[in-house]
């Protein structure tokens, strides 16, 4: 399988076998440290939005490949406050790096990135539409802790609407014949196009407000925080801002072997009482997105076939 | 003349111009109705638009910069839409690539192009897989209405229509589909 100079921008462009394909790759790369794969390349990490964990795992892994890292992380510092477009802002950055990642609050914005550069194009969030990087690594965590992908009771929590992570997960795990359970406010529902196309492919999906309800059936819940710069009206944020949270309490009926997850940062959706069980593995998640950003930059830059 | 008979006359007199008047209006009616669907000599006939789209049609097919006549007829009887729209041009003969451009807002449309008043070729009209600038992103926060750039669009289902945007990926319903 060649991935040399292919963009990242949507999970929707990977078949099931290129997804395993990386899973695969991102293990080798955590069981065997490559340390010199990317001597000699630069990333730009080009951040027109915050963005602390994405940002830094990019960095760490193309640093652990010895390869180099510039950038910027806030549209302020750059020709954007003078009015250059993202067009030209990423032909002229392809003059100075080998391989882009790119994060911007416009939806669409990663899409013509790609278009614009020669060289490869890794999307790290484009408003609320995509973060395949994300998925990747929510992947490759749902499958080491586990150790399967197929078949899993899946329930996702909170903002269904904007979160991108969400929507990516949903459209890989597709993938792996999933039970998914989506539980939300109802302003903050999965959006119908999502469920639509799950409909198509004949994935079962419950939809609730209950968290209580769904939790003894679930092998893995992904908890998302309500967040506050994807809402129009402040107001309405508010409303919803603290309407989940995960104690010990809330887990009293679920399996032993369930696995939560979250994408972080996390504003008060899991107690900190939650960390130290055994279904915690959203910091070793975090962690994962070191061993799948390297194989994909290794991928993409032709140093691992 | 005796009196009776000059009555009679002006009686007389008086349904001729009746007849005549009524003969006119209908000639005038007629000749109304001619206008509204006058025929060309050469062109493309683009008939059952629905009629709130036959504007539309102009602005995707960029009639307005057309040189020779261009007829345009609005709220016109029919039989399948209850109202309907119709455009002839003259001396312009439409590609199946530009017919298939106005699929999205007249997906009943027929295409006749005339070639000395005479119907030489009827094209259906197709939504194309692919439709590009055409439709502007509903979507407020899509790059494409920041940037400038052409849109692009795929067609995710025909009946009804859902088209999505190769930039932002977001999927459009034919009810807030926009016109670039």
């Amino acid at each position: 399988m060649d991935f040399k100079s292919r963009d990242i921008i949507s999970i929707y462009d990977f078949s099931k076998a290129e997804l395993l394909y990386i899973l695969r790759t991102a293990k080798q790369m955590e069981e065997k440290p490559n340390p010199n794969l990317l001597k000699g390349k630069i990333l730009a990490t080009l951040f027109f939005e915050p963005s602390t964990r994405t940002r830094l795992s990019f960095t760490s892994a193309m640093e652990q490949l010895s390869g180099q890292v510039m950038g910027f992380s806030s549209s302020h510092v750059t020709s954007v406050e003078k009015g250059e477009s993202l067009w030209d802002t990423i032909k002229m950055n392809e003059q100075y790096a080998d391989v882009i990642a790119i994060r911007h609050p416009l939806e669409g914005s990663a899409r013509l990135a790609a278009e614009a550069a020669k060289i490869p194009v890794i999307n790290a969030g484009d408003g609320a539409n995509q973060h395949p990087t994300q998925t990747l690594l929510d992947l490759y965590t749902i499958q080491k802790v586990k150790e399967r992908l197929n078949g899993l009771h899946i329930g996702i929590v909170g903002d269904l609407k904007y979160g991108r992570t969400v929507h990516s997960l949903v459209v890989a795990m597709s993938h792996f014949e999933p039970t998914f359970y989506f539980i939300s406010p109802q302003p903050l529902s999965m959006p119908e196009s999502y469920l639509a196309e799950l409909k198509d492919k004949k994935i079962r999906y419950f939809e609730t407000a209950e968290l209580s309800t769904a939790i003894p059936r679930l092998d893995v819940l992904y908890v998302t925080r309500i967040q506050k710069e994807r809402f129009p009206d402040p107001l309405e944020y508010e409303k919803y801002k603290g309407v989940y949270k995960i104690t010990k309490a809330t887990l009293k009926d679920a399996k032993d072997s369930l696995k939560i997850m979250h994408p972080l940062p996390r504003v008060g959706e899991i107690d900190q009482e939650i960390d130290s069980t055994e279904h915690a593995v959203y910091f070793q998640q975090a962690g994962n997105g070191i061993p799948v950003r390297k194989a994909l930059l290794g991928l993409i830059l032709g140093a691992i076939k | 003349m005796p009196k009776s008979k000059k009555k009679a006359h002006k009686k007389e007199t008086k349904n001729q111009v009746g007849k005549e008047a009524k003969a006119e209006m209908k000639e005038s009616k007629e000749h109304k109705k001619q206008l509204s669907i006058s025929a060309i000599v050469d062109g493309t006939v683009i008939d059952h638009i629905p009629t709130d789209a036959t504007f539309k049609v102009v602005e995707i097919l960029r009639l307005q910069n057309h040189n020779d006549i261009v007829s345009i007829a609005t709220n016109l009887q029919s039989n399948t839409l209850g109202k309907k729209g119709i455009v002839k041009v003259a001396n312009k003969f439409l590609t199946e690539t530009e017919v298939n451009k106005i699929a999205v807002v007249a997906p009943d449309a027929t295409v006749n192009i005339i070639k000395n008043y005479n119907v030489k070729q009827k094209i259906k009209v197709k939504v194309p897989q692919l439709i590009e600038d055409v439709i502007k992103c509903s979507n407020p926060v899509c790059i494409t209405n920041s940037e400038k750039v052409k849109t692009k669009f795929y067609t995710v289902q025909n009946n009804p229509l859902r088209i999505k945007c190769h930039y932002c990926e977001r999927i459009i319903k034919k009810e807030d589909i926009n016109i670039v």
